[in-house]
């Protein structure tokens, strides 16, 4: 008995990770596991009696989260985007862009990647759009097996790097921090990630020549009458735009303090994302008069990217335009997304009833599951919690050598692995609020810390034996070896070990993005003081994440008196 | 046997039909969020009514979708041991998961619970901001999603016996998939398909 009592905390965890190896659901394995170990903790008299009495309170407070309302929002996003064709668009127009580069296809895959990944979080739909549209036509052309299927599917997975994210959703309410400033604290790493694929492709494009071929020109299909490509028509459009995008953020603060009577600077992600849309609204309003009045003065290419890119465009400003600027809360932003998306498969004529209903039925169980893994690690962090299991985990890491450092190499390691087995809404839940208080007393700032884990649990997607990327385009990717129907050529079916071998450039490439934020964290921190000062005011929300059910929390009724305060304030 | 399948089939379509009514409560959730943050910019007006209804649609839809997300099977799983199980032996494994841990599970909670609804309705307890809303039809979701959860347990668990005893073909082949991420069921099935071939 004395035995059992001194070593509650590993046989707690024995009994989880068993459990959880049984293949029974991880919500009810969770829940489970933290219940009869209380009941056997109560049993033994360690715990007293009335232990889950406030469980039910806790359960509404997950309930009230704000933060978490934002899941189904972005799921529903995803899906919508999916049946309203922009990745294809996208995918087809870019790559008649970039492809008569050398390794401008998968240059476009990548932009591509990142665009889609900065409009919703969803890696399974990235994936097999690209998988589907961009694979076949690496494949005609011959490009190399690995670097095709690589920069598929680590294009597909920067959804979770870029905001706005899911994990990053997830991240934010474990920590503790705002969903914003995780969105501005990522938003460079995630960039600065696109940046080293698309230099590891230019020089594979340089080294390795045959291995990214361009596009022949007979598969090139914007041409002009004269024979030309249209890039250069392009360039210009590009150039005057930048030019009216530089030009207003000149005058912007002048300009829009003028207007609103404010007599100091407009902050500088303000003057950022204004600028960019003026730069877009330039190229729409000049391609639309090109169209309209029949000019001819922009070539068909320019034409055709004006107007793909704008959807996009449209939905990045939606959802992380209003969020930057403080217009709307990281939830609102998700709302706001769902329904330009909604508004976009409409207009498209892709939306049927059948479709949507699709759509919200995935909605519906993605949130019911991750929801129910959460209040299961709500119980049994309860036991967690009684058995003193913080001083546990706490001593674990005492004996590390290396002190912040060592802290976070065992962390990345270990999350690294965890990810090969299990995916990131467990390891979220689980394993991320057992190192919070750790990282606490250490003094390492959460949302740094947040970012680094979103970063590594990128890897999770890709690496095998359970990486869902590589499954994802292994469904679409060919099985068999096929006789291409333009060039009439056999192609040799894709392997499996071509598409594991494709993912360890990019497996690395996330790993060494993780190691340039831990050796810099102002990548991270110097973004955040810029970030979204507007959203706390502005609205009825105060900072989400600040979980005012949490037991023993001193700030938790200061929060509640001003969060009543500007209620009657607002209601006045 | 018989007898039991066909309560097994009352629950699956009791929470099918849930599952198929709740899922435009996030449309509607959806429409009301944006909405109130439009409305907020350009009118200047708000109301916490329409800020805490968000909440309350958000929790009728993971409460009340428990069950349903069960018959469909899309409660993740962690399945790389259970995966080179036997059928029989996942089954059992499954049936005693159910009656040891799931079903006392539910009835503790909803056990738990029910005070809180109780509590709220005899004292009629409000939401502490302006123009709030009253309490315990949110409160009471627990329980009733917590019963729904229990009944699909119990609709499960005769499913499986079923198939154990050689009455039933395979519970529970309606587009199963373990791994969320919002892809389609469809996708997510290639997927799985793929990851088996893998294997």
């Amino acid at each position: 008995m004395i035995m059992l009592a001194h070593n509650f905390v590993p046989l707690l965890f024995a009994g989880l990770l068993a459990f959880l190896l049984t293949g029974f659901p991880v919500a009810f394995a969770l829940a489970a596991t933290g219940l009869s170990f209380g009941l056997l903790g109560i049993e033994l008299g360690l715990f007293p009696p009335v232990l889950f009495q406030a469980l039910p309170l806790r359960v509404v407070g997950i309930m009230q989260n704000d933060t978490l309302l934002a899941i189904p929002f972005f799921t529903l996003m995803g899906g919508l985007l999916q049946k309203s064709g922009m990745a294809e668009d996208l995918l087809e127009t870019v790559g008649q862009v970039f492809g008569p580069l050398r390794g401008g296809l998968a240059l476009a895959v990548i932009f591509v990647g990142a665009l889609l990944a900065a409009t919703t979080g969803v890696v399974a739909a990235a994936v097999i759009s690209m998988g589907l549209i961009s694979l076949p036509i690496m494949l005609r052309y011959g490009y190399h097996r690995t670097i095709a299927t690589g920069v598929i599917t680590a294009s597909g997975t920067l959804a979770q790097a870029i905001p706005p994210s899911l994990v990053l959703i997830v991240m934010a309410d474990q920590l503790g921090r705002p969903v914003g400033d995780m969105y501005a604290g990522a938003m460079l790493p995630g960039l600065l990630l696109v940046g080293l694929y698309a230099i590891f492709i230019i020089v594979v494009a340089i080294m390795k020549p045959a291995w990214v071929p361009a596009l022949p020109i007979e598969a090139r299909i914007y041409r002009e009458a004269n024979g030309a490509s249209g890039h250069v028509s392009l360039l210009v459009l590009l150039v005057i735009a930048a030019a009216a995008g530089v030009g207003w953020s000149q005058v912007h603060s002048d300009l829009v303090g003028h207007w609103l009577d404010r007599s100091d600077a407009a902050p500088g992600d303000e003057i950022v994302i204004f600028s960019l849309a003026i730069a877009a609204l330039t190229a729409l309003g000049l391609a639309l008069l090109n169209r309209g009045l029949g000019l001819k003065f922009f070539s068909r290419l320019t034409e055709r990217v004006t107007f793909v890119l704008i959807p996009p465009l449209v939905l990045i400003f939606l959802v992380l335009g209003t969020i930057f600027l403080g217009i709307a809360t990281p939830t609102e932003g998700g709302a706001l997304g769902a329904l330009g998306a909604l508004c976009m498969a409409l207009a498209k004529h892709r939306l049927t009833k059948k479709l949507l209903v699709e759509a919200l039925d995935n909605t519906t169980r993605l949130t019911a599951f991750v929801m129910f893994i959460l209040i299961g690690s709500t119980v049994f962090s309860f036991t967690f919690n009684a058995a003193d299991g913080q001083a546990w985990i706490g001593h674990l890491f005492d004996k590390l050598p290396g002190g912040t450092m060592g802290f976070l190499l065992v962390v990345n390691a270990l999350v690294f692995v965890l990810g090969m087995f299990i995916d990131f809404f467990e390891i979220a839940f689980i394993v991320v609020p057992l190192l919070v208080p750790v990282a606490n007393a250490l003094g390492i700032d959460l949302v740094w810390f947040g970012v680094i884990l979103a970063m590594n649990l990128q890897t999770s997607f890709l690496t095998p034996p359970f990486g869902f990327a590589l499954f994802y385009l292994r469904s679409v990717a060919p099985n068999n070896d096929t006789t291409d129907r333009i060039t009439g050529a056999r192609i040799p079916a894709v392997t499996t070990a071509q598409i594991y071998k494709g993912s360890i450039a990019f497996i690395l490439l996330q790993l060494l993005m993780v190691a340039a934020i831990i050796r810099w964290p102002g990548l991270v921190l110097d973004q955040i003081d810029a970030a979204p000062a507007a959203l706390s005011g502005q609205s009825l929300h105060l900072p989400d994440a600040v979980d005012i059910n949490g037991e023993d929390d001193p700030m938790r009724d200061l929060l509640e008196v001003i969060r009543r305060e500007q209620a009657a304030t607002h209601l006045r | 046997m018989q007898r039991l399948l066909y309560v097994s089939r009352l629950i699956d379509r009791l929470n099918q039909r849930i599952g198929s009514s709740i899922l435009w409560l996030i449309l509607i959730t959806v429409l009301i969020s944006g909405g109130n943050a439009l409305v907020r910019k350009v009118f200047q007006i708000s109301s916490n009514a329409l800020l805490e209804v968000q909440w309350y649609l958000f929790s009728a839809v993971f409460l009340l979708g428990a069950g349903y997300t069960l018959l469909k099977n899309a409660h993740v799983r962690i399945d790389f041991v259970a995966s080179h199980l036997s059928r029989r032996t996942v089954h059992g494994i499954e049936i005693v998961g159910i009656v040891v841990f799931l079903l006392p599970l539910c009835f503790m909670l909803i056990d738990l619970s029910w005070p809180l609804v109780l509590n709220a309705w005899v004292s009629g307890e409000m939401s502490q901001n302006a123009g709030g809303l009253i309490r315990w039809p949110v409160y009471l979701l627990l329980p009733v999603g917590l019963a729904l959860l229990f009944l699909q347990g119990v609709s499960e668990l005769i499913k499986r016996v079923a198939y154990l005893r050689g009455v039933l073909i395979e519970p529970n082949d309606d587009g199963g998939n373990s791994e969320g991420n919002a892809a389609e069921s469809e996708i997510n099935a290639h997927a799985l398909t793929a990851s088996k071939e893998i294997r």
